[in-house]
């Protein structure tokens, strides 16, 4: 198999669509009506596991001081709580929920992405006997997770919007923001860039880390993978661990800071959404 | 790589998701937190109340102390001062009695001295009147000479 066919067969979601969705030539899904079956079970599989930890949890929760697993959980609960007074103003009771679940949840489909590239599509394609199984591992990769977390977060914007300042108040901000009262066109064309952009840069931001993560681990597996023939091998394995093993601590940082960015972010737009404009 | 209808079941699961984080997880463990919370203030501000409570009590107990010694030294001083009364009071009873005593010794003896004169007197009257009617032996009657008898004894 040629780096090229390597890279592209890992970057394939396994899709699963109508049969007349499928590409004749390429054998491939393509149209709307294509579900990513790798991206909704493993990022439904995570988000399981955090639910059933969570409820674990609960069962066995200590008032008085706790320890081991209960103390992490509520550094995480303490953090992400810490967050949210700080930078949302006003109460909603929903916005800390939300943040907690997408830092963890983001966090753990990132994390996929620390779990070598090649173990789970080997696994999968020992289990199902096809050599050809196709499967991307990593759910934040998929350019569906993100965008449906960002438009999901776009939606409550614009809810907030409407909600905090009424739907005149949204209409306003749309007229008269940024340049005031006589640059009423541009100051449209302004505000629905800028807002936007806001599910586009959350989306993009973390699709696009994630994407190219996962490219360069494919490209570290690559040096050992297809470089190493005969006594190559006892130059190129050893560097391939080294790489993989520097960008894996490096990306243990990354992993976390995109989920705290899509976190940051998304409690700081709902708390721009939940303040008053005010008038030009 | 292109967006596809796996973004609505992914939104679909992500806003379940939201809803369950924060039925197991969030709420509660938040409660928790904040009852915890709750607690350790509300421990801290009793201990803080109870020291504050404990200066007032040390400061009371030694109120009370110097208070009870001040009432100690007035007892004393009262005491001591009654006794001397006591003390003063038995002395001057002392002193009443026995000028009352030597008053009435002295006025006994008074008497007893006036009686003995008298009776001394009245030996001498009888003494004379016998010595005088051993001399005259029956020119005086006594009888018929009582007055003049008399007389004799008052003068003497």
């Amino acid at each position: 198999m040629g780096t090229v066919e390597y890279i592209q067969h890992h970057l394939q979601n396994n899709a699963v669509c109508s049969v007349d969705s499928i590409n004749p030539v390429t054998g491939l899904c393509e149209g709307f009506w294509t579900f990513n079956m790798d991206t909704i079970l493993i990022s439904i599989a995570l988000g399981v596991l955090i639910v059933l930890a969570a409820a674990r949890l609960g069962k066995r929760l200590e008032t008085g001081a706790p320890s081991g697993f209960q103390n992490a959980v509520e550094g995480v609960l303490d953090f992400v709580g810490g967050q949210v007074r700080d930078t949302f103003p006003g109460k909603n009771p929903l916005i800390a929920p939300l943040a907690l679940t997408i830092f963890v949840w983001v966090w753990l489909m990132n994390f996929m992405d620390l779990v070598p590239v090649d173990l789970l599509p080997l696994l999968a394609q020992m289990v199902t006997g096809d050599p050809h199984f196709h499967l991307k591992v990593v759910p934040t990769t998929d350019l569906n997770t993100t965008m449906a977390m960002a438009l999901s977060v776009f939606a409550l914007i614009i809810f907030y919007n409407i909600k905090v300042k009424g739907l005149w108040g949204f209409t306003k901000m749309f007229l008269f923001h940024p340049f005031g009262k006589f640059f009423i066109p541009f100051n449209i064309v302004m505000t629905l860039i800028e807002e936007v952009s806001k599910p586009l840069s959350l989306g993009l931001r973390l699709f696009g880390n994630m994407f190219a993560g996962e490219l360069v681990f494919l490209l570290i597996a690559l040096i050992g993978g297809t470089l190493a023939v005969g006594i190559g091998a006892l130059f190129w394995a050893p560097l391939q661990a080294l790489l993989g093993l520097g960008w894996l601590i490096f990306h243990i940082l990354v992993i976390t800071l995109q989920a705290f960015i899509f976190m940051v972010l998304t409690i700081v737009y709902l708390g721009m959404a939940h303040t008053e404009m005010d008038d030009h | 790589m292109s967006i596809n209808a796996t973004l609505l079941i992914q939104i679909i699961a992500f806003v379940l998701l939201i809803w369950f984080v924060n039925k197991v997880l969030w709420g509660p463990i938040s409660k928790l937190m904040e009852e915890r919370q709750k607690r350790i203030a509300d421990g801290l501000s009793a201990a803080e109340k109870g020291k504050r409570e404990l200066e007032l009590a040390e400061k009371r107990a030694k109120e009370v102390l110097k208070e009870a010694k001040e009432q100690a030294q007035n007892i004393i001083g009262q005491a001591e001062k009654r006794a001397n009364e006591i003390v003063d009071d038995a002395k001057t009873k002392a002193q009443e009695e026995a000028d009352r005593v030597r008053a009435g010794a002295q006025a006994e003896l008074a008497q007893e001295v006036a009686a003995a004169r008298e009776q001394l007197r009245g030996d001498v009257a009888k003494l004379a009147v016998a010595g005088a009617g051993q001399i005259l032996a029956v020119e005086i009657d006594a009888a018929k000479h009582q007055d003049i008898l008399d007389r004799l004894v008052k003068q003497i």
